[in-house]
């Protein structure tokens, strides 16, 4: 039986993250993917901005940051310089789907060889809790505080496997969550996959994560896990969409 | 050195420049007057198994020089004045990264979309930082297709040795027109800038990082300090200009790009009449050299600054100079250029007041 401990591709420092958070447990799966692939010598990463943007405090390989949005325009230039390089960009909804829109999805239309991971917590932690392109109808935001109203002109939570699976580019794109150990697993698998897409050279890869953020929704990390299997899933359906 | 004389344009001449400086990375996107440098790249880069991407945005352009820098390569975008503007973010990304990269500006009329005409009028934007933060670039300014060429090797070596994006400035005029230019039929030299910050992967070392991001508390203020020390050095070593008739000239003139060529033929203009003119070109926008301005117009009457702006260089010049002597000033803006009638009648006019 494998001894259970911290993989040698997380630095060793306490994640600074609230707790009940998603992104130590996607830090450390893609941590361990990484390490499992023996891929740490020409693995980069590209971290975001939002709550994760210090993901090189943690990741024991080459990391960059990049300008809100701009991630996969910066690992498709160091892939293209260096394609021995397994590159990957960690962006959060309002980086990859709002600001980053354009890049997201040329850069998945160009079928750039690149593996890219994009944690939904419907709405933008950092700031302070406002609205995202992922925020559900009817949830309260900082600038939804009388929750989220497709009237009002707020638009609709927007799926962003469901609208790269339309591209000829994207070779894969799957929707998972951490809020079980189960669904720990599965996401843990779809990392894996994503990344060796790339080191089979097979084009764009993106694994969604439904991600909890309990100091936002204002919920116990509990509440959290739980919100997410009961309502976040509802409007953003679990499983392989491409 | 054997050469080959070439009939090429100002954009080309940038493009072959630098290729033989070895750029192996470029990011570019429609917009005039600069198309025929990304076209001239799209064909290069492929002869060359380098790497051309046609960009979905200005913005996605720079930050893929960006990314292409991180790797350690040399990497290099173009564009046109709004373009630019979209730029800045990236720009300032670069600076506060300390990574070396090269941007060309191939001016046109402003504000907003303005017009497709030759312009200076980016000239704020390029010396004074254009994006947020306290930092520089570099800036270049060209004054023959020749110096196109030539400066593409100044560009990436000051970018290299610096870790600092350097802008190359030049005109539409500049860009569009071609010239006979000299290039060497060998490979040219490139000093070894060790990149052992750049991302190749963590192997035998520990991970490198390339941030801007400074949260602790006085670690950015630390890190401002740094860059600071950096831009005196660049501004101690690293200042060009050119100086023409220095001795028994009365005047001076002060310009640079496409202004200059036409204030040269101006002087000669005036020689003929008796006048002497001293000529003097930044070639280094930032730094400016302020000093050698100051030296050369000690004993002088007047300074003229032309420009195809209404009025950002001749900021730098009384800078230089404060009120030790008149400084006069003619632009013309929005895509507009002067003759050298007209500003041979400006000159005489002030002079005979």
């Amino acid at each position: 039986m494998p001894e259970f401990k911290k993989p040698q591709t997380l630095k060793d420092k306490p994640f600074h993250y609230c707790p009940g958070c998603g992104h130590g447990i996607v830090h450390r799966i893609i941590a361990e993917i990484v390490e499992e692939l023996g891929i740490r010598e020409r693995t980069v990463g590209v971290a975001p901005v939002g709550c994760a943007v210090v993901a090189y405090d943690y990741w024991d390989f080459d990391t960059t940051e990049a300008a809100h949005g701009r991630a996969l325009a910066v690992a498709t230039a160091i892939k293209r310089c260096r394609p021995q390089l397994t590159v990957f960009t960690y962006q959060g909804d309002g980086d990859l789907v709002s600001i980053g829109i354009a890049e997201t999805l040329h850069s998945a239309n160009r079928g750039e060889n690149l593996t890219c991971i994009f944690i939904n917590n419907a709405c933008y932690g950092m700031t302070g809790g406002q609205m995202a392109p992922t925020t559900l109808i009817g949830q309260k935001t900082a600038t939804t505080p009388q929750g989220r109203d497709p009237k009002r002109g707020e638009g609709y939570p927007l799926k962003v496997p469901e609208l790269l699976a339309n591209l000829k580019g994207v070779v894969y794109a799957e929707r998972t969550s951490v809020d079980s150990p189960a669904n720990i697993i599965k996401t843990r698998q779809a990392v894996k996959k994503a990344f060796l897409n790339q080191i089979e050279e097979k084009g764009f890869s993106l694994v969604e994560v439904l991600s909890q953020c309990p100091t936002i929704w204002g919920l116990s990390p509990v509440q959290a896990v739980k919100w997410v299997r009961e309502v976040m899933t509802k409007e953003f359906p679990l499983g392989r969409v491409k | 050195m054997r050469s080959k004389r070439t009939l090429i344009t100002g954009n080309e001449a940038i493009g072959e420049g630098a290729i033989k400086a070895g750029c192996f990375f470029y990011a570019g996107y429609p917009i005039t007057p600069q198309n025929e440098l990304t076209a001239f790249m799209a064909k290069r880069m492929a002869e060359e198994k380098r790497v051309f991407i046609q960009a979905e945005s200005e913005i996605s352009a720079i930050n893929m020089v960006f990314g292409a820098s991180a790797s350690g390569v040399r990497a290099m975008t173009s564009s046109s004045s709004p373009g630019i503007s979209l730029k800045q973010e990236g720009i300032s990304y670069l600076a506060g990264c300390e990574l070396p990269a090269v941007i060309v500006n191939v001016q046109r009329g402003g504000p907003g979309l303005g017009n497709i005409a030759p312009s200076q009028s980016d000239y704020f934007q390029a010396t004074r930082g254009g994006g947020h933060g306290d930092y520089h670039q570099i800036v270049l300014a060209p004054g023959s297709v020749q110096e196109c060429f030539d400066f593409m090797f100044l560009a990436f070596n000051l970018a290299d040795k610096y870790r600092n994006p350097v802008m190359v400035l030049l005109d539409a005029f500049l860009g569009q027109m071609a010239e006979a230019i000299e290039i060497p039929n060998s490979k040219i030299q490139i000093p070894n800038y060790k990149k052992d910050w750049a991302l190749t992967g963590a192997k035998g070392r520990a991970p490198n990082i390339i941030r801007s991001l400074f949260l602790e508390e006085g670690a950015l203020e630390k890190h401002n300090l740094r860059l600071q020390k950096k831009y005196k050095k660049i501004k101690d070593s690293e200042q060009l200009f050119e100086i023409g008739n220095k001795s028994n000239s009365e005047i001076v003139f002060v310009a640079y790009g496409i202004s200059y060529r036409i204030a040269k033929e101006v002087s000669l203009l005036l020689q003929g009449k008796g006048l002497k003119v001293a000529l003097f070109r930044p070639i280094t926008l930032w730094p400016f050299p302020y000093q050698a301005l100051r030296d050369l117009a000690k004993d002088k009457r007047a300074v003229f600054v032309f420009e195809l702006s209404c009025g950002q260089m001749v900021e730098d010049v009384r800078l230089a100079l404060g009120e030790r002597l008149p400084v006069y000033f003619y632009g013309r803006a929005g895509g507009g250029v002067f003759t050298e009638k007209e500003l041979l009648n400006f000159v005489e006019e002030k002079l005979n007041a």
